[in-house]
């Protein structure tokens, strides 16, 4: 089985602890001038996102984690999974609401999302940073306003719901930063 | 900063010296790796191993031995395997030596030195033991503890919020292991944030070249210089005994061999020089890249050097 030592250590190793695959954020050595050295690491668990510290001797060697990221075309939600395809392979894949999180609020057939895949199954979702989707209801703003402060909160197609600015109608597209849920602009039809 | 460094040492009437930085002997020290390369050459028909020096203590004792009086240098030295945020594989390093004087005296020239480059004539200076340190922020006893004492020490001190220490309990070290362990993620972080923090008499197991000073308990005559939570300087009353600094060599090169760790050529010069009689000194090494960063406030080495080993 493949292993890393301590000084193979980076951000972005993907390592196994206690059974869960884990990427390490951040690596700093430590050593005092006449003693032993070690690898402080944070590492994120890649299953529940959770950071926690880690600390190893220098020298020792951790199993690799079988985990790699790719982008799969997210093609249908049947009720209970989210159907995805490589599209490269053609190959599907399933993910259930678990590891979609909060990319199931954000995606819509054909999205390419980044999906992190371990021993070859999905076990996280990344939706595309930004997407553009159509309100599906939000009240409707007072006439006149252009701008202005304060919004309204509006549903987008795939259930989710942001804060719009108040000239914004139902029907219309708009373009979301998935990361914080914010609302960017108004979106052309493309 | 080297000119306000040597006019300090001009001053007080110590020389600056330079010592080789290759050399066929290299530390014996199982926590230090060295860099080595070739010498090939019309004289030198077969090429010939030659260190790089991870610090010049043994030539610079040999010139005090040779009678040198106080010297000083300024040089860069090498140690394989050590990168992160305050470790280069090679640095600069500023190392002198007061034949003649205790360790206190040397303790406040460092400070003296200290206040100079970094610019700041009111810098205290704290000066606290070894035991008292890990007594008072651990209550433990470094010198008598047992491996599991450290153990259940590191722990607590983990749930404790030293996020460091969160889980070590996997880690397989030996009793410095422990007390290293604890000094890095614990202790260290909070020495020399109100001045200069000054801990000595450290464990005999953590001697290095230092004397050991008889006593009950026994101590070494060592002393570490902190300021920032960041490691700056490391102290001795040198061992000037060749018999026991033969037996702390040969101690060192079975340790590598358990470790499965190279074991270069003892420095029989160096032995040599001591066994004909080395005067009694203090002696001190001072990290110059990591005091750049206390004077810039830059937290990481690479923001005082001008390209990184990896854009070397």
């Amino acid at each position: 089985m493949a292993s890393y030592k301590t000084n193979e250590f980076k951000g972005g190793l993907k390592i196994m602890l206690d059974g869960d695959p884990y990427t390490i954020v951040e690596n700093e050595f430590v050593k005092p001038g006449k003693g032993q050295a070690f690898s402080r690491v944070k590492v994120r668990n890649l299953k529940t996102g959770r950071v926690v510290e880690r600390t190893f001797k220098s020298g020792d060697s951790v199993e690799a984690a079988d985990v790699h990221e790719t982008d799969l075309q997210f093609l249908y939600y049947d009720g209970e999974l989210w159907h995805f395809m490589d599209p490269s392979s053609f190959e599907q894949l399933t993910a259930d609401e678990a590891v979609l999180g909060e990319a199931s609020k954000w995606i819509k057939e054909q999205d390419l999302c980044s999906v992190t895949l371990y021993n070859g199954q999905p076990i996280s979702i990344e939706a595309p940073s930004f997407v553009v989707l159509e309100i599906a209801e939000t009240d409707p703003g007072l006439k006149g306003d252009t701008s202005g402060g304060g919004g309204k909160p509006a549903t987008l197609e795939t259930g989710a719901v942001v804060n719009v600015p108040l000239f914004v109608q139902t029907g219309e597209l708009i373009k979301v930063d998935t990361r914080t849920g914010s609302y960017v602009s108004r979106a052309k039809d493309e | 900063m080297l000119q306000d460094l040597r006019a300090f040492f001009a001053a007080r009437g110590v020389l600056e010296v330079e010592t080789p930085l290759l050399s066929a002997a290299a530390t014996t020290d199982p926590a230090l790796a060295s860099l080595s390369t070739h010498w090939s050459g019309s004289q030198q028909p077969s090429a010939q191993r030659l260190y790089l020096h991870t610090s010049p203590e043994l030539p610079m004792k040999r010139l005090l031995a040779a009678g040198s009086g106080p010297i000083y240098q300024v040089c860069k030295v090498f140690r394989d395997g050590e990168r992160g945020r305050r470790h280069h594989p090679e640095f600069s390093l500023l190392e002198w030596y007061r034949p003649g004087w205790e360790l206190n005296a040397l303790i406040d020239e460092v400070a003296e030195l200290l206040r100079l480059l970094l610019d700041q004539p009111g810098l205290g200076l704290d000066v606290i033991g070894y035991q008292a340190l890990f007594q008072t922020h651990l209550g433990i006893d470094p010198l008598a503890a047992d491996l599991a004492t450290l153990q259940a020490s590191a722990k607590a001190a983990g749930r404790n919020g030293c996020t460091g220490l969160s889980s070590c309990e996997d880690l397989e070290l030996d009793r410095d292991g422990w007390l290293d362990l604890l000094m890095s993620q614990c202790l260290e972080p909070r020495l020399g944030r109100a001045g200069l923090t000054v801990v000595r008499d450290y464990p005999p197991s953590q001697a290095a070249l230092a004397r050991l000073r008889p006593g009950s308990p026994s101590v070494a005559e060592r002393f570490e210089l902190y300021l920032d939570g960041m490691e700056l300087a490391n102290g001795f009353d040198e061992l000037t005994d060749a018999a026991e600094q033969r037996a702390r060599f040969n101690a060192n090169l079975s340790a590598r061999r358990a470790a499965g760790q190279p074991e270069p050529p003892l420095d029989e010069a160096f032995l040599a020089a001591l066994a004909a009689g080395m005067p009694a000194s203090a002696g001190v090494a001072l990290g110059l890249d990591r005091l750049l960063m206390c004077a810039l406030g830059a937290d990481r080495i690479d923001a005082v050097l001008a390209f990184p080993v990896e854009r070397a």
